[in-house]
């Protein structure tokens, strides 16, 4: 094992034991704000192991995406509405834990299984480096083109639900209760008090 | 294209004459070039911290530091001593783990940067292909250690200044990628190493600020309000928000604050020099004044003084644009929180939009001005 293969090696363990251990971190922790920074840390791990794959743009990626917007605005969700709130006991609430954790073991099984039992055809090709964003490119304007031109309406559906969301407070305040003949719908004011103007 | 100096080849070179095996002449080299870096990035701050203090004692009619040092030059060196020996002092109801990690991420990502701030052809640290979008990537970080440093203070005016500085950096990302994205549309690549050489050809009348105005100034506008460079510095307003997100921090760890927002703004101006004024090349081509004078451009000494000519360039423009942004903190008023989030959202997107598309379409039609 020369000096490369070995950086690569611990690397690869440490990226992992940090992946696994933030990852457990985020569902066990019960301050929501530790959990939603152990997912950055989590995203940070992910990333690092796709520079190990030699996919440095894919890392870029995810560190700008994940790291960079999900889970900032992830974090600026919980900041902005961090309600301390005490919950009443549930009674019987470990039967909806035990039945988590069992479904999650199930999933678990199936999953690791899975890995164990596909035959993995690991390519043989060199990786594409540096010109993986061409390759990628490529891709979706080809064979991935649908998929991608789905993303973006998916996107711009988010968008627009973003805005009328937004903007819907405004509309209980022109539902007037009654409105006046050949009036305009008007939001209420204070009135002014008479005798403000007298200095003018 | 002139290969100029390769230091790395050469120094590997002599180890390996020295009687060195290969592996262990390329492991000794691994960490000169970033321990360079360092270095370079960290006398940047002093540097920094020293023009600010005097241009703006200049813009005010003052004198400014004069005692520490030669024309006050150390003053930032007594700043930094005075804040290593002050009292590290974690408030009684802070979150202390975050609260000591938060400053740490907000500067990490700036110094990973570096990376990939070119000072000639192979004076970089690493040309990655990815490049520029490895400096957006990084720069999207800093955000999650606002953040972290406004909520663990336990203090209204932290967790508020916190949370405008996670605003402002998202809002400005948009706009910063998108102008870069016009570049990067010109240089068919996204390294910066290809980004200066596609703008070398015609000395400064080839450098990308003639061809895209409208990106250099949104980048530039983005580039101050990512750095929180005054018109922009909200998240600090001090006569708003005590000191936001800082305000309950001090010693080293309110000083790894101010490391991080100085060195940021040399990276920033260090990437606009690469991006927009053409990096490390001389306004008049090094080929053209070879040619004038009729000596070879690969000989050693020619080598060695366009190199070092390349390293003066880079610094020059850069330190230009950091006496650009001082002379603006002091001429520009501070914008509301709803002013910068109108400017980012409704007027710097779109124009960077229509900017880029511009872009494609000048590229389409002009291809061999627009790098087609």
């Amino acid at each position: 094992m020369n000096l490369a293969e070995g950086v690569q090696f611990v690397s690869l363990v440490i990226l992992g034991g940090l992946m696994i251990f933030s990852a457990l971190g985020v569902v066990l922790l019960s301050n929501i704000v530790y959990s939603a920074f152990l997912l950055a840390l989590t995203f940070i791990s992910v990333s690092g192991l796709y520079i190990l794959l030699n996919a440095g743009f894919v890392a870029a990626a995810q560190v700008l995406v994940y790291v960079g917007a999900v889970n900032v605005l992830i974090l600026f969700g919980i900041m902005l509405v961090n309600k301390v709130e005490v919950f009443s006991e549930v009674k019987n609430a470990w039967v909806g834990k035990a039945a988590t954790g069992a479904v999650c073991a199930g999933l678990f099984g199936l999953i690791g299984t899975m890995v164990t039992s596909h035959p993995w055809a690991i390519s043989t090709a060199p990786a594409a480096g540096d010109k993986a964003i061409e390759v990628i490119g490529q891709h979706f304007f080809s064979d991935f083109l649908l998929p991608f031109e789905l993303a973006s309406i998916l996107l711009l559906v988010a968008l627009v639900g973003a805005i009328v969301l937004a903007r819907r407070e405004f509309l209980p305040d022109l539902v007037a209760p009654q409105q006046e003949a050949l009036t305009l719908p008007e939001r209420p004011r204070e009135l002014v008090a008479a005798g403000v103007r007298d200095e003018d | 294209m002139n290969p100029g100096i390769d230091l790395q080849g050469s120094f590997v070179r002599a180890l390996i004459d020295l009687g060195l095996p290969s592996g262990v002449a390329k492991t000794v080299w691994l960490p000169l070039p970033m321990l360079l870096m360092l270095v370079v990035a960290t006398v940047s701050i002093f540097i920094c911290v020293w023009l600010e203090r005097k241009i703006s004692a200049g813009a005010q009619q003052r004198i400014g530091p004069e005692y520490v040092g030669p024309i006050g030059a150390l003053q930032a060196v007594a700043d930094g001593v005075k804040l290593i020996f002050k009292a590290d002092i974690t408030p009684a109801k802070s979150d202390p783990w975050l609260f000591a990690i938060g400053p740490a991420i907000v500067v990490i990502p700036v110094f990973l940067s570096f990376l990939i701030v070119p000072f000639g052809q192979n004076l970089v640290i690493t040309d990655l292909g990815i490049g520029i979008f490895l400096w957006i990537a990084l720069s999207s970080i800093a955000p999650i250690g606002f953040l972290m440093a406004g909520y663990s203070s336990n203090n209204k005016y932290s967790l508020l200044g916190g949370l405008r500085a996670a605003a402002q950096s998202i809002s400005y990302e948009i706009p910063l990628a998108l102008s870069v994205l016009a570049v990067v549309l010109m240089t068919n690549g996204l390294s910066t190493i290809d980004i200066v050489n596609q703008q070398s050809g015609y000395g400064f009348l080839g450098w990308n600020i003639w061809r895209q105005p409208v990106g250099f100034v949104i980048f530039w506008i983005s580039a101050l309000a990512e750095c929180e460079r005054l018109p922009f510095d909200l998240p600090e307003a001090e006569e708003e928000l005590v000191a936001g997100y800082q305000t309950e921090y001090t010693g080293m760890k309110f000083g790894l604050f101010y490391v991080g927002s100085y060195v940021n703004l040399m990276l920033s101006a260090l990437i606009v020099s690469v991006l927009y004024l053409g990096g490390w090349s001389f306004p008049i081509p090094v080929e053209t004044i070879t040619g004038l004078l009729g000596v070879s451009e690969s000989a050693p000494v020619v080598q060695l003084l366009s190199a070092s000519l390349g390293i003066v360039m880079t610094l020059i423009k850069a330190y230009l644009l950091v006496f650009l942004t001082i002379l603006l903190r002091w001429t520009v008023p501070r914008v509301r929180i709803d002013q910068l989030l109108d400017l980012g959202w409704k007027f710097l997107l779109p124009v960077s939009l229509v900017n880029l598309l511009l872009t494609a379409g000048l590229k389409l039609t002009f291809p061999f001005a627009f790098g087609g």
